[in-house]
């Protein structure tokens, strides 16, 4: 026996040099094929243990272990990294709208890697020299996969982030006429610096354009207001005189009002209506409409 | 670069027609001042559409000839700033507050129009 084993261990020692490290991940990805049901087990077991994918069944993430698994296996075979990157970047795709965070992304594809690694240290626990070689052959491999996936998920929340921002740039601005001179630009949501200039920009120019004499800005639908956007609000109405338009302001909430109140925001000049109807109406007062029903017009 | 001063019945209309020095803006003022009372004029028209730009010295003066032009018994009206000038003249602290403003010539023909058909 004893020499058996000096001479397994030299020929194991042998082929080091020459043994080519392909060879070696064929006999690991052979390893974790053959045990896939148990190592997948094993590893959604981790999941559920450490909470992550909490947004998900339990069915549902045994489902993508199983993909994520063999595209895992695969990637490994193969050494090419598209498939999986395709496969991160639809995963994500079809989590991101379900809260999954980056955190839980990257937390899988490290557990996989430790529960895939304590495998090898299992099977190759009496030959410390193939552990070593096989472990060289699978970290780098393992860690470009975690890269892989990490990127993709970051790379689909940040394209849907910039999406979205687009959506709401292009949505968040209409400046519309309802009648002869008069604009109504009805802002709807948090007005950031950004979008505060944007609105600005356009209704001026939408006053040029239009002709308008009277604007009414309606802010019903904006919950807060902090110093910036409200002074960035005063300016707008005093740009809007220089252009020879008039300002009304509707839609104050009581919280803005008070807080424009408590900062010490000057809106003496400003001329606010409670609700949008009586901004119309005082509108249209100015510029000389009387609306009257038609039964009461006179023929 | 002499700014024209045109006589429209009880206006006089001033059109800057391009970047104006700070001694031509000071003529302008000058001219202005002078012409009102001699026209007998009831209100200068100052129309500033080509005008890209406006510094504080410009927006400044501008304010002056209204507030002097009161003195002399008339009105003023500026016309045609952009939206650009407009956003930044704010943004530099100048809302020309005590002077009337509309969007082009013809507004302001029509705003003096029908205020001085009150008037009378």
């Amino acid at each position: 026996m004893p020499t058996r084993d000096s001479t397994s261990r030299i020929s194991g020692r042998y082929p080091q040099a020459t043994e080519d490290p392909s060879e070696l991940l064929r006999e690991l990805v052979a390893h974790l094929r053959q045990h896939r049901t148990q190592l997948r087990e094993e590893w959604v077991a981790r999941i559920s243990e450490t909470r992550l994918l909490t947004a998900m069944t339990k069915e549902e993430i045994f489902a993508e272990a199983t993909s994520v698994y063999d595209s895992y296996v695969e990637a490994l075979e193969t050494e090419t990294f598209e498939a999986l990157q395709a496969y991160a970047r639809n995963l994500s795709e079809r989590i991101i709208p379900r809260g999954v965070e980056t955190h839980e992304v990257v937390g899988i594809v490290l557990l996989l890697r430790d529960v895939l690694a304590r495998s090898l240290f299992a099977k190759y626990q009496t030959d410390f020299e193939k552990l070593n070689r096989i472990l060289d052959a699978y970290e780098p491999a393992a860690n470009r996969i975690a890269n892989t996936v990490a990127v993709g998920f970051v790379q689909e929340r940040e394209r849907v982030i910039r999406q979205q921002q687009e959506a709401i740039l292009q949505l968040s601005t209409p400046v519309l006429q309802v009648r002869e001179r008069l604009l109504i630009l009805p802002i709807i949501g948090v007005i950031d610096p950004q979008r505060a200039r944007q609105l600005t920009e356009q209704l001026l120019r939408g006053i040029r354009t239009n002709r308008a004499k009277v604007v009414v800005i309606d802010i019903t639908g904006v919950a807060a207001m902090d110093v910036t956007v409200a002074n960035h609000l005063v300016q707008t109405v005093e740009a809007s005189r220089l252009l020879g338009a008039t300002v009304i302001v509707t839609g104050l909430s009581p919280e803005i009002a008070q807080t424009l109140v408590t900062i010490g925001v000057d809106l003496g000049k400003m001329n606010t209506v409670g609700d949008l109807q009586g901004g119309i109406e005082q509108a249209e007062r100015l510029l000389g409409y009387k609306v009257v029903p038609a039964s009461e017009s006179p023929q | 670069m002499e700014v024209p001063i045109l006589k429209q019945g009880e206006f006089l209309i001033a059109t800057i027609q391009a970047a104006l020095s700070d001694a031509d803006l000071e003529h302008l003022r000058m001219a202005l001042i002078q012409r009102v009372v001699r026209f007998r004029s009831r209100a200068v028209i100052v129309d500033v559409t080509a005008m890209d730009v406006m510094d504080s010295f410009a927006s400044r003066t501008l304010k002056e000839i209204a507030q002097m032009i009161r003195l002399r018994g008339a009105e003023t009206v500026i016309v045609g700033i952009q939206p650009e000038v407009a956003f930044a003249m704010v943004q530099l602290g100048i809302t020309l507050e005590s002077v009337a403003t509309a969007l082009d010539l013809e507004e302001g023909l029509a705003y003096l129009g029908q205020r001085f058909r009150n008037f009378n």
